[in-house]
């Protein structure tokens, strides 16, 4: 194995015990194209293991390889000493490999209970032993600290938070000895993430080792005690936590350090006329929506789950219209009933959902990127089509050309395909929803650059963020939503405390 | 080795197939290789292959149409009661046919998409309302005959032609409604069906027409039926049980040629080839003497299975995305109020 000068020797403790998993040397590769070479990894009992690096580097296929869901070109996997190589994620559940994918694979119609003991119910006379499964699943449940899940409730009445306490559960109702976890936190809620965390840590105080991938550093460190980084499917470093500061995780990561996460405003950027003015907007979800964009200036939106930004975006983007207030483009009155009426009026959304709303995962990059502007401008579908390379160059785009279909996409480089969708729409008033999550620090960085780009051509901003630090490092004004409603007004470079406390207070006058 | 993948890819697989049983033809009855032959062969397939055509725009965009056996069993006996021996009415006749086409199309795309009836649903009722139709008009009974210049369409040709000797009028048009359905195919529209079956959200929020779409492709499948229907007034005759079945005859040859069901992945000249790969099937039965009774049961097979392939890993499965977030995770786009548990935590 490659050393390099950042790879610190691994903690004293790890030589005491045996790791409960060593992969040896993996290497994977699909048609042809190496997305997986000479990468080890060894997991301790009680220890939580963050895997990093950026969008591609093949984190989930090193996970999916340890869970049979792939099978390994090269390389060795030894568990609990053996050598072992499941062929399928079942096996390496039954043999106490359990993974926490970011797709969960629960029954929605079944129950908790089911669903933990599915495949192996427990018998009684011939008859699946119902009562002894609830039973069993609350015990589990109990050992996690989880009181507010009902075993016999049906899965599709659970948040997503839950619903991963069900896999997880699941996973330890099979003794399992690791348990690796892909972006677990993605699509959590601040609390909900601070319930994972107790949660993991209570499985590494029973001996349970952890395999924890997300791309929020703060995360990793709050997690995690030892640190792999790959990049490009090669293996980088491994080093404990407590030797890493996130700059220099981020330097292993991107192989190059970054200075200013966020970009000021380019030269040449001037905030210009009004692009869209909305007055008393509401509709069965918001209400009383008082919002200006002013082309050339970036709206920060701030605000807690459920507090309405999703529901603001889909009211400006026609696919939730307004049905009260008045709304105003460059000063001229419109109405936006319909997607179709906005991307005309050029208004483009990059939706919270990539998967659900943003992108037809079956289809080629080109046909993704090139959606929008043959569904609504088709006279310049040839002028879009000629400068769609040029587009994907500026995002650094990395796919095998651009008839590779979507799904085999890494998540940064599917969310650079959204991107690219829009601008070749040439929108004068862009709205984004959470348009870095799931998306590695380098591409992050390179979606605030583009963000600043379309300030400087003119192009009105809102930008939706469930995190502070991206909504105050980049907005000219702050806006705090709550239940429903624009809650307050903060100017540019507020602190975290106080855009915190703007969103979560109740609005004056209280809500109806 | 890429080759070999393609081949065995549901894609691929279906010409495989097609050229295993057109050589078990063969070796049974060595004649069906004469050119005479298998252009005769040809024109037998091409009412079914343009049908496939069809259907292949409305499985692709995530649909299904069930109406055109039915429509093409209104077209037969409006051609042959309505044109009679009159030639001059054979151009009236044939606008009226292609405005029920497009009629029926657009009654099928409008009620799936604006009043969101399941396409199965919607595509039964057509095909119950016409048959009942047709057999109100007819009683039953085999009527009307048109003029013979009008069936030449069906079973006549340009002669003289060397090899083959006659090229019937039937492959020409077969030749060009693929050559239409392949450029359309590579044309903004037919990109967006295909979107439109993988992701219908995605499609939406880039703001395409949808609905518009959708109902286009059951005007293309009404109108392939419309054609199949004029070719076979002159192949078949005119009597109400022509086209009957040939709804699931296009579903089949579709799924053999590859096209996933619910849409977004499939192409039409595999889907044409599904068509004559059944037809070389059960002309293969017909010389192994196997009963036709047993046609259906065969078909139904042949469904469950390709099916069955197109969802095994071999025929690559996996490659439709993930399963739809359930209904929590979805951003609100089935609109539910915002819930007060998530407030204020
Ligand atoms: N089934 C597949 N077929 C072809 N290529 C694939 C497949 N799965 C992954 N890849 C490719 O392998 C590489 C590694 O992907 P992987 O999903 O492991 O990255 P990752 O580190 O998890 O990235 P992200 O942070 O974006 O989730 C990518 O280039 C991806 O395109
Ligand atoms: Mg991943």
């Amino acid at each position: 194995m490659t050393t390099n000068i950042f790879d610190a020797p691994v903690p004293d403790t790890s030589s005491s015990t045996a790791p409960v998993l060593r992969a040896t040397d993996l290497s994977k590769e699909f048609f042809g194209v190496r997305v997986l070479h000479g990468v080890s990894i060894e997991l301790y009992p009680g220890r939580v293991h963050g895997l990093v690096g950026e969008n591609g580097a093949g984190k989930s296929t090193l996970m999916k390889i340890l869970a049979g869901v792939y099978q390994r070109d090269g390389g060795t996997v030894e568990f609990n000493g053996e050598p072992v190589s499941f062929s399928h994620p079942v096996q390496a559940m039954d043999a106490g490999l359990a993974t926490v994918f970011q797709e969960f694979n629960l029954l929605p119609e079944r129950t908790v209970a089911q669903n933990v003991f599915i495949g192996r119910e427990p018998r009684r006379g011939g008859l699946v032993d119902q009562k002894g499964m609830v039973t069993r699943t609350a015990a589990l449940l109990k050992d996690l600290g989880i009181d507010f899940i009902d075993p016999a409730a049906r899965v599709s009445r659970l948040s997503v938070a839950e619903q991963q306490i069900v896999e997880i559960t699941k996973a330890l109702s099979h003794d399992a000895k690791v348990i690796s976890m892909d972006e677990p936190t993605a699509a959590l809620a601040g609390h909900e993430v601070e319930l994972l965390y107790a949660i993991i840590r209570r499985l590494a105080a029973r001996g349970v080792a952890i395999l924890y991938v997300s791309h929020r550093l703060r995360e990793i460190f709050d997690l995690c005690d030892e640190i792999t980084v790959l990049k490009d499917g090669a293996f980088v470093s491994h080093t404990p936590a407590a030797e890493l500061d996130t700059a220099e995780l981020v330097r292993l990561m991107v192989g190059r350090s970054i200075s200013t996460y966020f970009p000021s405003a380019l030269e040449g950027t001037v905030p210009g006329d009004t692009r869209l003015q909305i007055r008393g907007g509401g509709n069965d979800w918001i209400d009383g929506i008082d919002l200006q964009l002013r082309a050339g200036h970036i709206t920060g939106l701030a605000g807690l789950q459920g507090a309405g930004r999703t529901e603001l975006a889909e009211a400006i983007f026609g696919a939730a219209p307004f049905t009260r207030g008045t709304l105003a483009i460059d000063g001229r009155e419109a109405r936006i009933t319909s997607i179709r009426a906005a991307v005309r009026s050029g208004i483009a959304l990059i939706t919270e959902d990539r998967k659900a709303q943003g992108l037809a995962l079956g289809q080629s990059v080109l046909n993704n990127a090139l959606l929008a502007v043959r569904s609504v401008f088709s006279r310049r579908f040839a002028a879009a089509a000629a400068a769609l390379p040029g587009v994907l160059n500026t995002l650094e785009l990395s796919s095998r050309g651009t008839d590779q279909e979507v799904q085999f996409l890494s998540g940064g480089n599917q969310q650079k395909v959204v991107l690219a969708k829009w601008l070749l729409t040439k929108p004068r008033i862009v709205v984004l929803d959470e348009p870095t999550r799931g998306i590695d620090v380098g591409a992050k960085v390179a979606v605030y650059q583009l963000i600043r780009e379309l300030a400087r051509d003119g192009v009105a901003i809102l930008l939706i963020s469930s995190e502070l630090p991206e909504v105050i490092g980049m907005a000219d004004t702050i806006l705090a939503m709550h239940d429903g409603r624009i809650v307050a007004q903060l100017p540019a470079g507020s602190s975290e405390q106080d855009v915190l406390a703007a969103a979560v207070a109740a609005p004056i006058g209280g809500t109806p | 080795m890429n080759v070999i993948r393609t081949l065995l890819s549901p894609r691929g697989a279906v010409f495989l197939l097609l050229a295993g049983l057109l050589i078990a033809v063969t070796v049974i009855s060595p004649s069906f290789a004469e050119p005479g032959q298998l252009i005769r062969f040809i024109q037998r397939v091409a009412p079914i292959a343009i049908v496939a055509i069809g259907q292949y725009f409305v499985i692709v965009g995530g649909e299904f149409d069930l109406s055109m056996g039915s429509l093409i069993t209104a077209q037969v006996v409006i051609a042959g009661n309505l044109i009679g021996q009159d030639a001059g009415r054979i151009f009236p006749v044939l606008a009226l046919m292609l405005v029920l086409g497009v009629l029926v199309g657009l009654v099928n795309g409008l009620l799936v998409t604006l009043l969101k009836v399941p396409s199965f649903i919607v595509t039964l009722g057509m095909m119950l309302a016409l048959l009942g139709g047709v057999m109100y008009w007819t009683g039953g009974a085999a009527t009307g005959n048109p003029v013979d210049s009008f069936r030449q369409l069906g079973r006549g040709g340009i002669r003289g032609v060397p090899v083959i000797e006659i090229l019937p009028y039937s492959v020409l048009v077969m030749a060009a409604v693929l050559a239409a359905a392949i450029w359309l195919t590579r044309t903004s529209f037919g990109r967006t069906v295909i979107a439109l079956g993988d992701n219908p959200r995605a499609v939406r929020y880039a703001g395409a027409r949808s609905w518009w779409v959708t109902t286009s492709t059951f005007v293309i499948s009404a109108l392939t039926a419309t054609i199949s229907g004029i070719l076979l007034v002159g192949y078949a005759g005119v009597h109400p049980k022509v086209g009957q079945g040939y709804e699931f005859i296009a579903i089949t040859a579709v799924v053999l040629g590859g096209v996933v069901l619910g849409g977004g992945r499939g192409w039409v000249v595999a889907a044409m080839a599904g068509a004559f790969a059944l037809e070389a099937l059960f002309t293969l039965l017909n010389f192994a003497e196997v009963p036709s009774t047993l046609r259906d049961g065969i078909q139904g097979v042949i469904i469950i299975a390709a099916v069955a392939y197109s969802a095994s890993p071999l025929g690559g499965a996996k490659r439709k995305a993930a399963p739809p977030a359930p209904p929590q995770t979805s951003p609100p786009d089935g609109k539910e109020p915002v819930a007060p548990a998530h407030l204020g935590s």
